[in-house]
């Protein structure tokens, strides 16, 4: 039911912060103003372009908002170029310009600071920086207690560290350089932590997974351990769909989610976070030859179990077809 | 277990315990000391070590045995407001890494839930059972005085005098259910007193 | 485009009364002739010229009286408006809402100017102009929600989103349908709407609390609830209840017309950009029978629904001592000729 509304903006600043890392300053076009958003928001991305062969070809990518939250006038995001890109970091990187446009979604809050914590841990591997800056923005400026504990591979290779030391400090800004052996000491951190403290994590998934996993161990309930994780779809064999409602069919790419072939198609379907999280892309599925290959963490067991709905932002197909009621 | 249906009535699931937590402190009080002298948990030495106990008698007899029960500490409360006091102070010195739990009357638990969630401690995140009686904690929703131990509807509020119905309608924050006047309409028509929550 | 604000009381001699041009915009909220509750949300975009809907938030002539009776309540009963502490950034939120919506929509009566943080605001019709510095409390007389919703229609509840769930943490309360803010505050969706006969039953409430949680900004939405009310009184809470309960015994088939009301809550919910909450205005409207009576679509449809109300439902809506007397009344409005679909007269 909810639309993706897109704002038109033009990227007025590419700075390169790091080895493969650059941030885009993105102004309204039309003199408008941005909504203003809570730290921990992110926003979708639209990036039209043309492959090598002239076709057009379009990326949707959501990324952190790392700018101020109260300043509506502009956004900043900062795009790491990854290795094995689905397209649009490479695009991002190598083809946007300044002076370019770009259209972007409403900003969406999937991890945000929790109101009632009494203090606030943040943990940050690489990329994972960007929405902890709009968040320590946003508490610095309610004097919230927060520490980062920021960890990247080399001092070329992160981004921001020393902006953000300088900014808040060294007694809330800790730094781990991995390249010269400094590694967060998990143990020692959980240690005697106040009561009402939060733990936030942003990063790889194995970083995500052994902080959570150390959380829990030192006696913290999972209500008080949240984390994020910048998701790409996964990959894997190509496979056909048939929209019921649309009467169109078509194949699903390797590197290609359902929901970015549908939207290849110029079909609007609902999605908000794109990460299999958030539930808003939910299809029914009308009927299929084959198996889904459920990638999300929104449904429930028995729902994958059933067949009946797919989350068409991560999940895959293996067999003859599947025809979703779109 | 208590009757499901009210939807404002929190589930009280059961004290399970968590495994991994460094302290359990247990805020426990009258047929509450049941839960724990119940738990498996209880044989184990090294949950014993870790593991703290507030109590308030408030009528059971239990007292000798959950003190007998080995655990790190014990300490028994005269009453329900001392034993929150106390509750109130150890918590605001406390770490992560302690988990919080909690039996007894409805009443009781949402007391103690709510020094909890005050000092910061994730309302979700508390281990609560149901023991003993079913009288309920009630606010009165016209002058908001508690009134404790009630056991009928209609019944009157040691407050303010007026005649309350008892609603199936459960405030967590007040650890209470409220009471309506259930006369306003037509003085006069007071359904007859019945005894309900025993 | 002016309004003229009444002069009316909604207590004592209930002086309150629809103008023509009020009644013919009445959010009448039966689109058939029957009810049931659904979870009937809608896009919260703007509607007809002079409706109801044109404006995101509604100003109509009963404002002056309404904010005059909200001052009242508030004296008598200061835990009206309660806001948790975590909620302050929330407050603000909906401080800007509401000011700029207004600004926006009725700029011969509100009009705020902004100079980075101060802001200057101006209210014609209470008479108020007032310079402060948006984020700091200590220059407004009122916390900021006060502030604003004492110059606001309606109620408003702000909801807090945490743990995938929404909690009831703020509020300015003064004219409920028969809940009290004090006793609700700090309670999550589902225990809030824990009296609700039947609704949980049909899974109204999962699939309303999932959509909440992906509201978006911008994408505002709005559903209507209704009950009765006898005599126009805002506040039929059930802190004041020994004061309209007995109001319920004292109709008769001659006063029906002017006594008995029909009461819409025209509820709204708006995601809040700093504070990730959501602000649920429940705007009222009144409308007394004779005044219902009056578009005769309304009055055959209303006979109709109020007969065939499934009894659970009239009990909660707290109508079952006068509803007979009232449907007798309004059978003489039914001539058992077919009504259009939705809303509007015809």
């Amino acid at each position: 039911m909810t639309k993706n509304v897109d704002h038109e903006v033009e990227v007025t600043a590419i700075t390169q912060v790091a080895d493969t890392v650059k941030r885009f300053r993105l102004v309204p076009v039309d003199g408008k103003t941005l909504p203003i958003f809570s730290g921990g928001s992110h926003a979708v991305v639209t990036m039209r372009g043309t492959d090598a062969g002239g076709a057009p070809v379009l990326y949707r990518n959501p990324y952190s908002l790392m700018s101020s939250p109260n300043d509506p006038s502009y956004y900043e995001i900062s795009v790491l170029k990854v290795l094995n890109s689905r397209g649009g970091s490479h695009f991002m990187h190598d083809r946007v310009k300044v002076g370019d446009r770009l259209s972007l979604s409403n900003p969406v809050n999937l991890f945000p600071v929790e109101h009632l914590g009494r203090k606030h841990i943040f943990i940050a591997g690489g990329i994972g920086i960007t929405p902890f800056m709009a968040m320590m923005d946003g508490l610095a400026a309610q004097g919230g207690p927060f520490e980062l504990h920021y960890g990247f591979r080399s001092r070329t290779h992160g981004a921001y560290w020393r902006d953000l030391q300088d900014r808040y400090g060294e007694a809330r800004v800790k730094l781990y350089c991995e390249g010269e052996g400094q590694m967060i000491d998990a143990d020692q951190l959980l240690e005697h932590q106040p009561l009402g403290t939060n733990l936030y994590i942003c990063g790889p998934g194995a970083m995500i997974a052994f902080f959570t996993d150390k959380a829990r161990q030192a006696g913290w309930p999972v209500e008080n351990i949240h984390s994020e994780q910048f998701l790409a779809p996964p990959s894997g064999k190509p496979f056909l769909v048939k929209l019921k409602k649309s009467k169109i069919e078509f194949m699903v790419g390797e590197h290609q989610s359902i929901l970015e072939a549908i939207e290849a198609h110029d079909i609007d379907a609902n999605f908000l976070c794109r990460g299999g999280a958030c539930g808003q892309c939910e299809t029914a599925v009308c009927g299929m030859d084959g198996e889904i290959q459920h990638n999300d963490h929104y449904l429930t067991d028995d729902e994958k179990q059933s067949g009946k709905k797919i989350m068409i932002c991560v999940s895959r197909f293996k067999g003859g077809e599947l025809v979703l009621d779109l | 277990m208590l009757v499901s249906g009210i939807k404002s009535r929190p589930v009280y699931q059961g004290l399970e315990v968590d495994p991994y937590a460094r302290r359990h402190l247990f805020a426990l009080g009258g047929e509450g000391a049941l839960a724990l002298l119940e738990r498996p948990e209880l044989k184990d030495a090294e949950f014993r070590a870790k593991a703290e106990i507030l109590y308030a008698a408030d009528g059971s007899t239990h007292a000798t045995a959950l003190q007998a029960a080995g655990a790190a500490g014990y300490w028994q409360a005269p009453s329900i407001p001392t034993l929150l006091t106390r509750l109130h102070v150890m918590l605001s010195t406390a770490h992560m890494g302690l988990r919080l739990y909690t039996a007894g009357t409805e009443g009781f638990i949402g007391q103690v839930m709510k020094v909890g969630t005050d000092a910061g401690v994730n309302f979700h995140s508390i281990r609560t059972e149901h023991r003993g009686s079913l009288a309920r904690r009630m606010s009165c929703v016209h002058c908001k005085g508690i009134t404790e131990n009630v056991t009928t509807s209609p019944f009157v509020c040691s407050h303010c005098g007026l005649t309350l119905l008892v609603r199936d309608h459960y405030s967590r924050r007040l650890g209470a259910f409220q009471g309506v006047c259930i006369n306003a309409e037509v003085p006069a028509e007071i359904p007859p007193v019945e005894e309900l929550y025993k | 485009m002016s309004i003229a604000f009444k002069k009316e009381t909604f207590r004592d001699d209930f002086t309150f009364r629809n103008s023509p041009a009020a009644i013919r915009r009445f959010p009448f909220p039966f689109a058939e002739d029957s009810y049931m509750y659904a979870v009937n949300i809608e896009p919260h975009v703007s509607g007809k010229t002079g409706s109801v809907f044109e404006h995101p938030i509604d100003v109509d002539e009963h404002y002056v009286g309404e904010m005059e009776d909200r001052a009242k309540v508030l004296a008598e009963d200061p835990l009206r408006c309660q806001a948790l502490p975590h909620m302050m950034p929330a407050q603000w939120d909906l401080l800007e809402l509401l000011m700029e919506s207004k600004a926006k929509s009725y700029p011969d009566v509100f009009s705020l100017t902004k100079d980075g943080d101060k802001w200057h605001w101006v209210n014609k019709a209470l008479g108020i102009d007032d310079k402060f510095t948006f984020g700091d409390t200590s220059t407004l007389p009122y916390e900021p929600m006060e502030y604003v919703t004492r110059q606001s229609q309606g109620d408003f509840c702000i909801l807090d989103q945490r743990d995938n769930n929404l909690w009831m943490d703020a509020g300015m309360v003064t004219t409920q349908a028969d809940w009290s803010l004090d006793f609700d505050i700090g309670m999550n969706f589902m225990e809030w709407h824990g009296p609700v006969p039947l609704a949980h039953q049909l899974g109204v409430f999962e699939r309303a609390l999932k959509f909440m949680l992906n509201l978006q900004h911008g994408h505002p939405v709005r559903r209507f609830n209704w009950t009765m009310t006898i005599n126009p009184r805002l506040d039929t809470s059930p802190e004041n209840y020994h004061k309209w309960g007995p109001d319920r015994t004292t109709v008769t088939p001659e006063n029906v017309g002017e006594k008995v009301h029909l009461r819409v809550e025209l509820q709204s919910f708006f995601r809040l950009p700093r504070s990730n909450a959501i602000v649920f205005p429940i705007r009222c409207y009144l409308i007394s029978m004779q005044e219902l009576v009056t578009i005769p679509k309304w009055g055959r449809r209303f006979h109709r629904v109020l007969k065939g109300l499934h009894p659970d439902l009239a009990d909660y809506k707290g109508l079952t001592r006068y509803r007979p007397t009232v449907v007798e009344w309004l059978s003489q409005y039914d001539d058992g000729a077919p009504t259009s679909p939705g809303w509007d007269p015809e």
